[in-house]
Protein backbone atom coordinates (compact mmCIF):
# COMPACT_ATOMS: atom_id res chain seq x y z
CA UNK A 1 0.00 0.00 0.00
CA UNK A 2 1.74 3.42 -1.15
CA UNK A 3 0.30 6.79 -1.47
CA UNK A 4 -1.02 7.32 -4.86
CA UNK A 5 1.03 7.37 -7.50
CA UNK A 6 1.06 10.21 -10.78
CA UNK A 7 0.61 9.18 -14.35
CA UNK A 8 1.47 10.85 -17.42
CA UNK A 9 0.31 11.58 -21.23
CA UNK A 10 3.10 11.74 -23.35
CA UNK A 11 2.85 13.87 -26.86
CA UNK A 12 2.69 10.13 -29.32
CA UNK A 13 -0.03 8.96 -26.88
CA UNK A 14 -2.04 12.13 -27.10
CA UNK A 15 -1.92 12.36 -30.63
CA UNK A 16 -3.00 8.87 -31.13
CA UNK A 17 -6.16 9.46 -28.60
CA UNK A 18 -6.94 12.89 -30.99
CA UNK A 19 -6.82 11.01 -33.72
CA UNK A 20 -9.55 8.57 -32.28
CA UNK A 21 -11.40 10.96 -31.05
CA UNK A 22 -11.59 12.94 -34.54
CA UNK A 23 -12.60 9.42 -36.08
CA UNK A 24 -15.53 8.93 -33.36
CA UNK A 25 -17.10 12.20 -34.01
CA UNK A 26 -16.61 11.60 -38.21
CA UNK A 27 -18.48 8.46 -37.85
CA UNK A 28 -20.99 9.04 -35.24
CA UNK A 29 -22.10 12.23 -36.15
CA UNK A 30 -21.32 13.36 -32.45
CA UNK A 31 -20.63 17.43 -31.68
CA UNK A 32 -17.75 17.02 -29.06
CA UNK A 33 -15.65 14.48 -27.39
CA UNK A 34 -14.14 14.03 -23.81
CA UNK A 35 -11.83 11.88 -21.63
CA UNK A 36 -11.46 12.64 -18.56
CA UNK A 37 -10.04 9.95 -15.45
CA UNK A 38 -11.22 8.66 -12.55
CA UNK A 39 -10.17 11.66 -10.41
CA UNK A 40 -11.71 14.21 -12.27
CA UNK A 41 -9.39 15.43 -14.65
CA UNK A 42 -9.73 16.36 -17.80
CA UNK A 43 -7.23 14.12 -20.39
CA UNK A 44 -8.24 15.14 -23.67
CA UNK A 45 -10.77 17.04 -25.93
CA UNK A 46 -11.75 17.01 -29.30
CA UNK A 47 -14.18 18.45 -31.99
CA UNK A 48 -16.58 21.62 -31.26
CA UNK A 49 -15.07 23.90 -28.48
CA UNK A 50 -17.14 23.74 -25.16
CA UNK A 51 -19.16 26.54 -24.49
CA UNK A 52 -19.18 25.52 -20.33
CA UNK A 53 -15.74 24.98 -17.95
CA UNK A 54 -14.39 21.91 -19.01
CA UNK A 55 -12.48 21.73 -15.86
CA UNK A 56 -15.62 21.80 -13.64
CA UNK A 57 -17.70 19.29 -16.12
CA UNK A 58 -14.67 16.90 -15.87
CA UNK A 59 -14.91 16.68 -12.10
CA UNK A 60 -18.82 16.61 -12.32
CA UNK A 61 -18.51 13.48 -14.72
CA UNK A 62 -16.14 11.56 -12.98
CA UNK A 63 -18.06 11.98 -9.76
CA UNK A 64 -21.17 11.07 -12.05
CA UNK A 65 -19.80 7.82 -13.26
CA UNK A 66 -18.55 6.92 -9.71
CA UNK A 67 -21.71 7.31 -8.00
CA UNK A 68 -23.29 5.27 -11.00
CA UNK A 69 -20.79 2.61 -10.23
CA UNK A 70 -21.59 2.46 -6.46
CA UNK A 71 -25.41 2.02 -7.29
CA UNK A 72 -24.48 -0.25 -9.74
CA UNK A 73 -22.85 -2.11 -7.04
CA UNK A 74 -25.71 -2.47 -5.19
CA UNK A 75 -27.86 -3.67 -7.94
CA UNK A 76 -25.49 -6.74 -8.14
CA UNK A 77 -23.98 -5.44 -11.18
CA UNK A 78 -19.62 -5.11 -10.90
CA UNK A 79 -20.12 -1.87 -12.77
CA UNK A 80 -22.37 0.25 -15.19
CA UNK A 81 -20.12 0.50 -18.33
CA UNK A 82 -22.47 3.64 -19.70
CA UNK A 83 -24.61 6.12 -19.19
CA UNK A 84 -26.92 8.03 -21.04
CA UNK A 85 -28.52 11.55 -20.38
CA UNK A 86 -30.78 12.70 -22.27
CA UNK A 87 -31.88 16.93 -22.68
CA UNK A 88 -34.29 18.33 -25.39
CA UNK A 89 -31.29 19.40 -27.49
CA UNK A 90 -28.00 18.24 -25.97
CA UNK A 91 -27.24 14.64 -24.79
CA UNK A 92 -24.44 12.90 -23.35
CA UNK A 93 -23.25 9.77 -23.62
CA UNK A 94 -20.24 8.00 -21.09
CA UNK A 95 -18.79 5.29 -21.19
CA UNK A 96 -15.69 3.70 -19.09
CA UNK A 97 -12.60 2.58 -21.07
CA UNK A 98 -10.34 0.23 -19.09
CA UNK A 99 -11.23 1.23 -16.03
CA UNK A 100 -9.29 4.49 -16.23
CA UNK A 101 -10.75 6.79 -17.87
CA UNK A 102 -14.18 8.05 -18.94
CA UNK A 103 -15.30 8.29 -22.58
CA UNK A 104 -17.68 11.48 -22.86
CA UNK A 105 -19.31 11.78 -26.28
CA UNK A 106 -21.70 15.05 -26.69
CA UNK A 107 -24.36 15.02 -29.24
CA UNK A 108 -27.77 16.85 -30.71
CA UNK A 109 -30.62 15.82 -32.70
CA UNK A 110 -27.87 15.88 -35.38
CA UNK A 111 -27.98 12.35 -34.78
CA UNK A 112 -28.68 9.37 -33.17
CA UNK A 113 -28.52 7.51 -29.86
CA UNK A 114 -27.97 4.33 -31.42
CA UNK A 115 -25.44 5.33 -33.84
CA UNK A 116 -23.44 6.98 -31.07
CA UNK A 117 -23.82 3.83 -28.77
CA UNK A 118 -22.41 1.87 -31.61
CA UNK A 119 -19.52 3.79 -32.65
CA UNK A 120 -18.46 4.16 -28.98
CA UNK A 121 -18.72 0.96 -28.62
CA UNK A 122 -15.83 0.24 -30.74
CA UNK A 123 -13.91 3.71 -30.22
CA UNK A 124 -13.71 2.38 -26.12
CA UNK A 125 -12.10 -0.98 -27.51
CA UNK A 126 -9.47 1.01 -29.72
CA UNK A 127 -8.47 3.37 -26.60
CA UNK A 128 -8.40 0.66 -23.91
CA UNK A 129 -5.35 -0.86 -25.85
CA UNK A 130 -3.99 2.94 -25.82
CA UNK A 131 -4.45 3.17 -22.44
CA UNK A 132 -3.60 -0.15 -21.63
CA UNK A 133 -0.67 -0.43 -22.98
CA UNK A 134 0.64 3.12 -21.81
CA UNK A 135 0.06 2.06 -17.94
CA UNK A 136 1.88 -0.76 -18.48
CA UNK A 137 4.82 1.09 -19.90
CA UNK A 138 4.71 3.49 -17.57
CA UNK A 139 6.20 2.19 -14.67
CA UNK A 140 8.64 4.66 -13.83
CA UNK A 141 6.83 7.75 -12.36
CA UNK A 142 7.02 11.13 -14.35
CA UNK A 143 9.76 13.66 -12.54
CA UNK A 144 9.48 16.93 -13.23
CA UNK A 145 12.64 19.06 -14.51
CA UNK A 146 15.29 20.39 -12.28
CA UNK A 147 13.75 23.69 -10.94
CA UNK A 148 10.68 22.85 -10.94
CA UNK A 149 9.59 22.53 -7.42
CA UNK A 150 11.79 25.97 -6.22
CA UNK A 151 9.91 28.02 -8.89
CA UNK A 152 6.38 26.16 -8.19
CA UNK A 153 6.80 27.13 -4.19
CA UNK A 154 7.45 30.55 -5.04
CA UNK A 155 4.44 30.61 -7.13
CA UNK A 156 2.56 29.21 -4.35
CA UNK A 157 3.73 32.30 -2.02
CA UNK A 158 3.14 34.79 -4.71
CA UNK A 159 -0.48 33.42 -5.36
CA UNK A 160 -1.82 32.47 -1.77
CA UNK A 161 0.97 35.10 0.37
CA UNK A 162 3.85 34.74 2.56
CA UNK B 1 -2.44 11.21 -8.57
CA UNK B 2 -1.49 13.94 -10.49
CA UNK B 3 -2.17 14.06 -13.96
CA UNK B 4 0.94 15.30 -15.88
CA UNK B 5 0.35 16.18 -19.84
CA UNK B 6 2.86 16.36 -22.09
CA UNK B 7 0.74 17.13 -24.96
CA UNK B 8 -0.92 20.09 -23.35
CA UNK B 9 1.76 20.67 -21.16
CA UNK B 10 -0.54 20.77 -17.63
CA UNK B 11 -0.23 19.50 -14.05
CA UNK B 12 -3.12 18.94 -12.23
CA UNK B 13 -2.69 17.84 -8.73
CA UNK B 14 -5.83 16.71 -6.44
CA UNK B 15 -6.50 18.12 -2.79
CA UNK B 16 -9.20 17.02 -0.53
CA UNK B 17 -10.07 17.91 2.36
CA UNK B 18 -11.69 16.06 4.72
CA UNK B 19 -12.85 15.88 8.76
CA UNK B 20 -15.72 15.73 10.74
CA UNK B 21 -19.58 17.59 9.54
CA UNK B 22 -19.78 21.35 10.43
CA UNK B 23 -16.08 21.56 11.05
CA UNK B 24 -15.68 24.35 8.32
CA UNK B 25 -13.46 22.31 5.46
CA UNK B 26 -16.20 24.15 2.43
CA UNK B 27 -15.49 27.62 4.68
CA UNK B 28 -12.30 27.27 3.97
CA UNK B 29 -12.55 26.84 0.29
CA UNK B 30 -15.12 29.71 0.26
CA UNK B 31 -12.11 32.02 1.80
CA UNK B 32 -10.19 31.20 -1.08
CA UNK B 33 -12.39 31.10 -3.56
CA UNK B 34 -13.02 34.75 -1.97
CA UNK B 35 -9.35 36.11 -1.65
CA UNK B 36 -7.73 34.31 -4.57
CA UNK B 37 -7.59 36.76 -7.93
CA UNK B 38 -10.68 35.45 -9.89
CA UNK B 39 -7.99 35.09 -13.04
CA UNK B 40 -6.60 32.62 -11.19
CA UNK B 41 -8.81 30.53 -10.03
CA UNK B 42 -12.07 28.89 -11.50
CA UNK B 43 -16.14 28.65 -10.53
CA UNK B 44 -16.95 26.88 -7.19
CA UNK B 45 -19.13 24.03 -7.59
CA UNK B 46 -21.24 22.91 -4.28
CA UNK B 47 -23.10 19.83 -4.44
CA UNK B 48 -25.05 20.47 -1.31
CA UNK B 49 -28.19 19.92 0.31
CA UNK B 50 -31.40 22.41 0.94
CA UNK B 51 -29.14 23.73 4.19
CA UNK B 52 -26.30 23.73 2.69
CA UNK B 53 -24.58 20.98 4.27
CA UNK B 54 -22.46 19.52 1.75
CA UNK B 55 -24.08 16.16 -0.77
CA UNK B 56 -21.62 15.50 -2.48
CA UNK B 57 -18.64 17.83 -2.43
CA UNK B 58 -17.55 21.30 -3.55
CA UNK B 59 -14.83 21.68 -5.89
CA UNK B 60 -12.47 24.87 -6.51
CA UNK B 61 -9.93 25.02 -9.20
CA UNK B 62 -6.72 27.14 -8.26
CA UNK B 63 -4.55 27.91 -10.95
CA UNK B 64 -0.90 28.59 -10.19
CA UNK B 65 0.23 29.72 -13.45
CA UNK B 66 2.55 27.85 -16.24
CA UNK B 67 6.01 26.77 -13.85
CA UNK B 68 8.83 25.50 -16.12
CA UNK B 69 6.55 25.31 -19.21
CA UNK B 70 3.77 23.56 -17.53
CA UNK B 71 0.34 24.54 -16.85
CA UNK B 72 -0.07 23.92 -12.95
CA UNK B 73 -3.39 24.13 -11.56
CA UNK B 74 -4.81 22.52 -8.18
CA UNK B 75 -8.28 21.12 -7.79
CA UNK B 76 -9.66 22.01 -3.83
CA UNK B 77 -12.07 19.08 -3.01
CA UNK B 78 -14.34 18.89 -0.08
CA UNK B 79 -16.32 16.05 1.63
CA UNK B 80 -19.60 15.52 3.10
CA UNK B 81 -18.88 15.64 6.85
CA UNK B 82 -21.90 13.94 7.86
CA UNK B 83 -21.49 10.02 9.10
CA UNK B 84 -24.24 9.14 6.55
CA UNK B 85 -22.71 10.25 3.80
CA UNK B 86 -19.86 7.96 3.31
CA UNK B 87 -20.03 6.55 -0.14
CA UNK B 88 -19.62 9.69 -1.72
CA UNK B 89 -16.44 10.56 1.21
CA UNK B 90 -15.35 7.55 -0.58
CA UNK B 91 -15.48 8.61 -4.29
CA UNK B 92 -14.04 11.78 -3.78
CA UNK B 93 -10.79 10.59 -2.47
CA UNK B 94 -9.64 8.71 -5.83
CA UNK B 95 -6.62 10.09 -7.06
CA UNK B 96 -6.34 12.22 -4.10
CA UNK B 97 -2.67 13.68 -4.21
CA UNK B 98 -2.64 15.15 -0.83
CA UNK B 99 -4.87 15.92 2.64
CA UNK B 100 -5.70 18.54 4.62
CA UNK B 101 -8.16 16.88 7.68
CA UNK B 102 -9.69 20.12 9.36
CA UNK B 103 -10.87 19.10 12.83
CA UNK B 104 -13.01 21.38 14.76
CA UNK B 105 -11.70 22.50 17.52
CA UNK B 106 -14.74 22.43 19.72
CA UNK B 107 -14.20 20.05 22.88
CA UNK B 108 -17.64 18.74 22.55
CA UNK B 109 -16.69 17.20 18.73
CA UNK B 110 -13.34 15.59 19.98
CA UNK B 111 -15.18 11.95 19.22
CA UNK B 112 -16.87 12.90 15.57
CA UNK B 113 -12.96 14.01 14.99
CA UNK B 114 -11.74 10.95 15.95
CA UNK B 115 -14.36 9.30 14.07
CA UNK B 116 -13.60 11.05 11.00
CA UNK B 117 -9.96 10.49 11.06
CA UNK B 118 -10.49 6.78 11.16
CA UNK B 119 -12.70 6.95 8.45
CA UNK B 120 -10.34 8.94 6.26
CA UNK B 121 -7.77 5.98 7.34
CA UNK B 122 -10.50 3.56 6.47
CA UNK B 123 -11.16 4.87 3.31
CA UNK B 124 -8.06 5.85 1.99
CA UNK B 125 -6.63 2.48 2.88
CA UNK B 126 -9.97 1.03 0.43
CA UNK B 127 -8.59 2.70 -2.24
CA UNK B 128 -4.80 1.05 -1.65
CA UNK B 129 -3.67 4.73 -0.72
CA UNK B 130 -1.87 4.89 2.62
CA UNK B 131 -2.04 7.97 4.84
CA UNK B 132 1.44 8.12 6.48
CA UNK B 133 2.59 8.08 2.71
CA UNK B 134 0.28 10.78 1.68
CA UNK B 135 1.67 14.86 1.51
CA UNK B 136 -0.92 15.35 5.03
CA UNK B 137 -1.55 17.94 7.26
CA UNK B 138 -4.10 18.72 9.82
CA UNK B 139 -5.80 22.24 10.33
CA UNK B 140 -7.24 22.93 13.96
CA UNK B 141 -10.32 24.65 13.03
CA UNK B 142 -12.43 27.34 15.22
CA UNK B 143 -9.77 28.24 17.81
CA UNK B 144 -11.37 31.38 18.69
CA UNK B 145 -14.25 29.40 20.08
CA UNK B 146 -14.29 29.58 23.93
CA UNK B 147 -14.66 26.11 23.83
CA UNK B 148 -12.07 24.94 22.40
CA UNK B 149 -9.81 22.12 23.27
CA UNK B 150 -5.74 22.74 23.99
CA UNK B 151 -3.63 21.79 21.50
CA UNK B 152 -1.54 19.62 23.34
CA UNK B 153 -4.35 17.67 23.41
CA UNK B 154 -5.47 17.87 20.10
CA UNK B 155 -2.49 16.93 18.82
CA UNK B 156 -1.99 14.08 21.55
CA UNK B 157 -5.83 12.79 20.39
CA UNK B 158 -5.80 13.36 16.28
CA UNK B 159 -1.83 13.55 15.95
CA UNK B 160 -0.18 11.76 17.73
CA UNK B 161 2.33 10.25 14.99
CA UNK B 162 3.38 7.16 13.56
CA UNK B 163 6.13 5.13 13.28
CA UNK B 164 9.02 5.16 10.78
CA UNK B 165 10.65 2.73 9.65
CA UNK B 166 12.33 3.77 6.57
CA UNK B 167 16.13 4.17 7.46
CA UNK B 168 16.23 7.11 5.17
CA UNK B 169 13.47 9.37 6.94
CA UNK B 170 15.18 8.30 10.32
CA UNK B 171 16.44 11.65 10.99
CA UNK B 172 15.52 14.36 13.62
CA UNK B 173 12.99 17.30 11.90
CA UNK B 174 12.05 20.49 13.85
CA UNK B 175 8.87 21.73 13.29
CA UNK B 176 9.48 25.17 11.75
CA UNK B 177 6.30 26.57 13.10
CA UNK B 178 6.22 25.30 16.51
CA UNK B 179 9.50 26.13 18.15
CA UNK B 180 10.25 22.72 20.70
CA UNK B 181 8.38 20.41 18.98
CA UNK B 182 9.02 17.96 15.97
CA UNK B 183 7.74 16.60 12.79
CA UNK B 184 10.51 13.57 12.82
CA UNK B 185 11.60 12.44 16.38
CA UNK B 186 13.38 9.33 18.21
CA UNK B 187 11.61 8.01 21.84
CA UNK B 188 12.28 5.24 23.52
CA UNK B 189 14.53 3.47 20.63
CA UNK B 190 11.90 4.14 18.20
CA UNK B 191 11.34 6.78 15.52
CA UNK B 192 7.90 9.08 14.85
CA UNK B 193 6.68 11.12 12.38
CA UNK B 194 3.57 13.15 12.34
CA UNK B 195 1.75 15.75 10.35
CA UNK B 196 2.37 19.59 10.18
CA UNK B 197 -0.46 21.53 11.98
CA UNK B 198 -2.29 24.97 11.84
CA UNK B 199 -4.03 26.41 13.54
CA UNK B 200 -7.45 28.16 11.87
CA UNK B 201 -10.49 30.71 12.15
CA UNK B 202 -11.72 29.98 8.53
CA UNK B 203 -14.71 32.09 8.83
CA UNK B 204 -12.27 35.01 9.19
CA UNK B 205 -9.45 33.28 6.97
CA UNK B 206 -6.97 32.94 9.83
CA UNK B 207 -4.48 29.66 8.91
CA UNK B 208 -6.74 29.24 5.36
CA UNK B 209 -3.58 30.25 3.46
CA UNK B 210 -1.09 28.68 5.66
CA UNK B 211 -2.34 25.25 5.19
CA UNK B 212 -3.35 25.33 1.97
CA UNK B 213 0.53 26.71 1.30
CA UNK B 214 1.90 23.45 3.15
CA UNK B 215 -0.12 20.90 1.61
CA UNK B 216 0.56 22.29 -1.76
CA UNK B 217 4.26 22.43 -0.93
CA UNK B 218 4.44 18.71 0.20
CA UNK B 219 2.61 17.69 -3.11
CA UNK B 220 4.68 19.58 -5.89
CA UNK B 221 7.52 18.57 -3.52
CA UNK B 222 6.25 14.58 -4.49
CA UNK B 223 6.65 15.08 -8.06
CA UNK B 224 10.30 16.95 -8.31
Amino acid sequence: MSGASSWSLGEREAHRIHEILRGLLRESGARSALLVDRAGQLVAQTGEAPTFDPTAFASLTAADFSANDQLARMLGEQEFGALFHQGERESMYLADVARRVILVVLFDNRTTLGLVKLRVRGTVGTLAEVFTSMFASGAEPPRMADGFVGEAEDEIDRLFGK
Amino acid sequence: MSMINYASREINCKLVYYGPGLGGKTTNLEYVYQKVAPTSRGKMISLATETERTLFFDFLPVDLGTIRGFKTRFHLYTVPGQVYYNASRKLILKGVDGVVFVADSQIERMEANIEAMQNLYDNLAEHGYDLTRLPFVVQYNKRDLPNAAPLAELQQTLNPGWPVEEAARQRLSPDPLHPGEFLVWQADGQWFERAPYYEAVALTGEGVFDTLKAVSKIVLKSLG
